[in-house]
């Protein structure tokens, strides 16, 4: 397996000016002196793409990978050491980028073509092609700025794909247009796959990555995480984003004197000790370590649990028996046990607090304690482990006035409501 | 998936309905690796590399020439009679003021004009143009990688567009009056030609660079061709400045006025289309018959040297600025 695109010690250093003198009077009345601080937006960034594999650029706003993908466009020089590409290249790095608002829709596709490094006689081979794809048979003698936005994204994707690059680097543009258009983008690039190209996509969202990629790599200040399988690749990014994030420190719910406090929260889960993280519907005990100063007999742990996103999850319900507790004094450990996690990808943080059931005083409450990470195996995406199952029935005569659903997406055999039972 | 179809997925996840399309445009892969060729993108591009891929883009060139005029002129004839009214309008103006106001009464005056201003014009217009060529096309400089250079080339193909535009506007007066010009010399004129386009192409990559990162270069070019017009011998001649040097006695001057590379073009220019370097004045009382000179009497062999001089010249000057170009290029796209 040949690499496609190596990457060779890529560093990229920007300069932030505190004051950016752009003319030479400027310069002049200043004396010449601009002061900045050196940015290093990619540091020693080494990776191999490899021949007719769909890589995934994984990281947060401003991690530099876009950066990486205008070094690998040929777009941004970079300050030291050399990326090396193999065969013809195409960047969608913003659709439509190449074109003259005042040229019409026939001048643009030969321009950005011939802009993308083909000729004008293979660009005449696939004219009809392009117009086709972008469904602009009408207006492709119209000027640019008539047409509509959606208009203008489609031709930008349509050359761009019928270019038929080897390389081919996307900067998270596949959504763009009408559902339809989407689809057709999504078949191109379907296509793309089977025949072998090599694409690159960058993304900030861990569901792109896992559908499309095979391989991905997670970036994060300009440096590589990782690079490896998906999956593996999405559950480090999470662990990194949040491990490098402030977590906040503990709202200390002193309202009861301190009589109860909670030291410290664990997670215990099924991979403990083989592995960091577990998988979709395995178990988890949250652990909290807690003190009290006085026998308790009317406590209640609640848990709650929150995304990466800091959206909540989950949060135990404090009227529910099963969370009640009886605290002797001295203190102990509280388990909270989850026979099932049905959470996909991500990097969770538990919040632990323990309350009063009569008043609705809390004793102690620890913020985002402690941290769990599910890595997904296998291809499904979002947030909860689901198992649909999938079946077809052929329409019957006796159902009468049942007249199946359509679904949205046109596919044969989307599973109806059946309602004979 | 418990799909009945015979369709086959492509990949797990496409929706069934949607595999049409591939089979209509089943095309070849791509081309085996080895056979690819490889592109390297580092900090240092060698100026023969660069060079190179600005001979491989040459189709791109001749389409941004194209979109650019088209832009400029919206394909339409009207457009390009539009483009005819600044040249025109000039040439009216300094007719006006030097023949007819201050009196240089040398015969043709126009012609005269017409010759110098055919040069300076092709060398004004795209060093004009190109002090803001890349910054206007910020959005393509960011967004895509092509050789950089190609888009102050291409105010160089735009100025010279127009320049056959003049030239076919000056043929048709010429024939119109029946003006014959220096038949012997024309063939200085493409010599001439390649010479100036080799030079503008210098200033233009150089000036079309530096504006992105001094963005008053463009203020300061418009002030510096002013000068640089009246330092080239267009609505004066040649003759008229030697002599005013020697008068001052500083003749040796010369030697450093002709040092600009657009004078010996426009000289060329002047002694091919105007005809003559020298005339008699019959119109007074000149029973002398002295003859006044505009060009000096330099035969075919002096001018062709002058011109090679400025292409060797030119060319370095090129290559100069080419490596100046690399050198602020690789920051383009942050700068914009």
């Amino acid at each position: 397996m040949t690499a496609a695109i190596e990457v060779d010690h890529l560093t990229k250093q920007f300069r932030l000016y505190n004051e950016k003198y752009t003319s030479l009077k400027e310069r002049v009345v200043h004396g010449g002196k601009m002061p900045y601080v050196p940015f290093v937006a990619l540091d020693d960034v080494n990776v191999d793409i490899r021949e007719g594999e769909t890589f995934g650029i994984l990281g947060h706003n401003g991690c530099g990978k876009s950066t990486l993908l205008k070094c690998i466009a040929g777009i941004l020089k970079p300050t030291s050491g050399e990326v090396r590409v193999r065969g013809s290249l195409a960047a969608m790095l913003e659709l439509g980028a190449g074109f003259q608002p005042e040229l019409s829709g026939r001048d643009n596709i030969f321009l950005n073509g011939s802009l993308l490094g083909l000729s004008h006689a293979e660009m005449e081979k696939r004219f009809d092609d392009i117009v086709a794809f972008a469904e602009l048979e009408q207006f492709i003698d119209n000027q640019v700025k008539f047409y509509s936005s959606g208009m203008y994204v489609r031709l930008g994707f349509a050359v761009a794909v019928n270019v038929e690059p080897d390389v081919l680097l996307v900067d998270e543009v596949l959504a763009v247009g009408d559902a339809a258009f989407q689809r057709k983008c999504l078949d191109h690039v379907r296509r793309f796959q089977q025949e072998g190209r090599t694409i690159v996509v960058v993304s900030h969202g861990t569901d792109t990555i896992r559908q499309n990629c095979d391989r991905a790599m997670a970036m994060s200040h300009g440096r590589v995480l990782t690079v490896d399988e998906p999956g593996e690749v999405i559950r480090i990014f999470l662990a990194a984003l949040l491990g490098g994030g402030a977590v906040p420190d503990d709202i200390d719910g002193a309202a009861l004197g301190n009589v109860v406090s909670i030291n410290t929260i664990t997670v215990e889960h099924s991979g403990s000790g083989s592995r960091p993280h577990l998988y979709p519907g395995e178990w988890m005990t949250v652990v909290a370590d807690v003190d009290s100063l006085a026998a308790v007999p009317d406590a209640v742990a609640t848990v709650a649990i929150h995304d990466d996103r800091g959206e909540l999850v989950f949060a135990s319900d404090p009227d529910d028996s099963g969370a009640w507790l009886e605290l002797p004094a001295g203190g102990g450990m509280v388990r909270v046990e989850f026979p099932e996690v049905p959470l996909l990808d991500g990097t969770y943080s538990v919040s632990l607090g323990i309350r009063s059931r009569s008043d609705t005083a809390v004793y102690d409450w620890k913020d985002q304690g402690a941290q769990f990470e599910v890595t997904n195996p296998g291809r499904t995406t979002g947030r909860v482990r689901m198992l649909p199952s999938t079946s077809f029935r052929l329409r019957s005569s006796s159902h009468t006035g049942q007249v199946p659903a359509i679904s949205p997406m046109g596919a044969v055999g989307a599973p109806v409501a059946d309602t004979t039972t | 998936m418990t799909l009945g179809a015979a369709e086959p997925l492509p990949v797990e996840g496409a929706e069934a309905g949607a595999g049409a399309p591939v089979e209509e445009r089943a095309r070849l892969g791509p081309v085996p690796a080895e056979q690819r060729p490889l592109t390297v993108v580092n900090a240092k591009v060698r100026l023969g590399q660069r060079i190179v891929d600005i001979w491989r883009h040459r189709e791109l060139l001749v389409l941004l020439t194209r979109s650019e005029l088209k832009i400029k002129y919206k394909n339409s004839v009207l457009g390009y009679l539009w483009s005819m009214l600044n040249p025109a309008l000039v040439l009216g103006i300094y007719y006006v003021a030097f023949n007819i106001i201050s009196g240089t009464h040398f015969p043709r005056f126009a012609i005269w004009l017409f010759a110098g201003l055919l040069a300076w014009n092709l060398f004004n217009n795209a060093a004009m143009g190109s002090t803001t060529v890349v910054v206007g096309k910020a959005g393509i400089v960011k967004k895509v990688a092509f050789p950089r250079e190609l888009l102050a080339l291409s105010t160089v193909g735009v100025a010279l567009v127009l320049f056959v535009i003049q030239v076919v506007v000056l043929v048709i007066i010429m024939a119109a009056f029946g003006i014959q010009p220096a038949w012997g010399y024309l063939w200085l004129l493409p010599l001439a030609i390649v010479a100036l386009t080799v030079f503008t192409s210098a200033v233009s990559i150089f000036l079309s660079a530096v504006n992105v990162y001094l963005r008053d270069t463009q203020h300061l070019t418009e002030v510096l061709l002013m000068a640089w017009f009246w330092l080239t011998p267009i609505v004066y001649s040649w003759a008229q400045m030697v002599n005013q040097l020697s008068t001052h006695g500083v003749a040796w001057a010369k030697w450093v006025y002709l040092s600009n590379p657009v004078t010996p073009v426009a000289m060329t220019f002047q002694r091919a289309i105007y005809g003559t370097a020298s005339y008699v004045d019959t119109s007074k009382a000149n029973t002398a018959h002295v003859a006044t000179h505009l060009l000096p009497s330099y035969g075919l062999g002096a001018y062709a040297v002058l011109l090679v001089a400025v292409l060797v010249v030119s060319v370095l000057l090129l290559l100069g600025a080419l490596v100046v170009f690399g050198r602020l290029e690789g920051n383009f796209a942050e700068e914009l």
